[in-house]
């Protein structure tokens, strides 16, 4: 009964945390890169 | 460490599969809802987990204001974005299962209203965070944090404390909760932890290596001619 409710529910909660992992590891690369170029200049 | 983080992650994937797979197979079914119930195994868990980071950010704040160390700022800001993903989870899942079970997927009371109050008081203080570019920002952001986490106890002890539409706690004294059910929350409660502390801990490393990136630059513009005036 109303499982599609359930399947929505657990679909919305993974592509969240998913959305947010995301943006974490595209947030490392970017501060890792400004950090080695900044330490070349160095 | 760096060695550490791949193995942690691969053991959490495994341990949130143990416990999705607890969630939706292995916990009996309400027999007055159906399966439709078994969203609160990521609803109460995600909430729980929200609390955690929310307070995480609170004791953080107030380490900041007194020492003003940047890594209690690196910590604040890095357990508030997890205290708001998570709370962000318990704001959508919370109407999905709400539909089918009240017939509506939202009303204004006191435990629906106080945590959305919560997350937008958590929101304002990132965007605070975000778009604020004087130095004062931290120490505003964190005076913001530790007076939102009054809205904390408010949130939690709302269905105590008030009438209201959400159900009442069914851990704990008067609790009714099926043993078999309560053993599968606390599985994906400590699942969600875990994920939590794992995605805490790069979150907050980005945040020190931020700190890094803007003190060399810093130092760079004051090093360069006419920099220092």
């Amino acid at each position: 009964m109303n499982t599609h409710y359930l399947y929505a529910a657990y679909i919305a909660t993974w592509a969240i945390h998913s959305g947010y992992i995301f943006t974490v590891v595209r947030r490392y690369q970017r501060v890792r890169r400004k950090l080695r170029e900044l330490n070349k200049h160095a | 460490m760096k060695r550490a983080f791949p193995i942690l992650a691969v053991l959490t994937a495994g341990f949130l599969g143990y416990a999705g797979y607890q969630a939706l197979f292995v916990a009996p079914t309400d027999q007055m809802q159906g399966d439709v119930y078994r969203i609160i195994y990521y609803h109460v868990p995600s909430a729980w987990t929200s609390f955690v980071f929310f307070f995480t950010n609170f004791v953080a704040s107030i380490v900041y204001l007194v020492r003003r160390n940047p890594k209690a700022d690196a910590i604040a800001v890095s357990a508030a974005e997890l205290g708001v993903v998570f709370c962000t989870i318990v704001l959508v899942t919370g109407p999905i299962w709400a539909r089918p079970v009240w017939g509506i997927w939202w009303t204004w009371d006191w435990r629906l209203t106080s945590t959305l109050v919560m997350w937008l008081i958590y929101v304002s203080y990132l965007v605070l965070r975000r778009f604020s570019t004087g130095g004062q920002a931290p120490v505003l952001a964190a005076v913001l944090a530790v007076i939102g986490a009054l809205d904390i106890p408010l949130v939690y002890f709302s269905i105590w404390f008030f009438r209201t539409q959400h159900p009442q706690p069914v851990i704990g004294e008067g609790g009714s909760v099926d043993p078999r059910m309560l053993h599968v929350w606390l599985i994906n409660w400590a699942a969600f932890l875990c994920l939590g502390g794992l995605v805490f801990w790069a979150r907050y490393r980005v945040e020190t290596m931020q700190q890094e990136v803007d003190e060399t630059e810093a130092l760079e513009s004051l090093l360069q001619p006419g920099g220092s005036r």
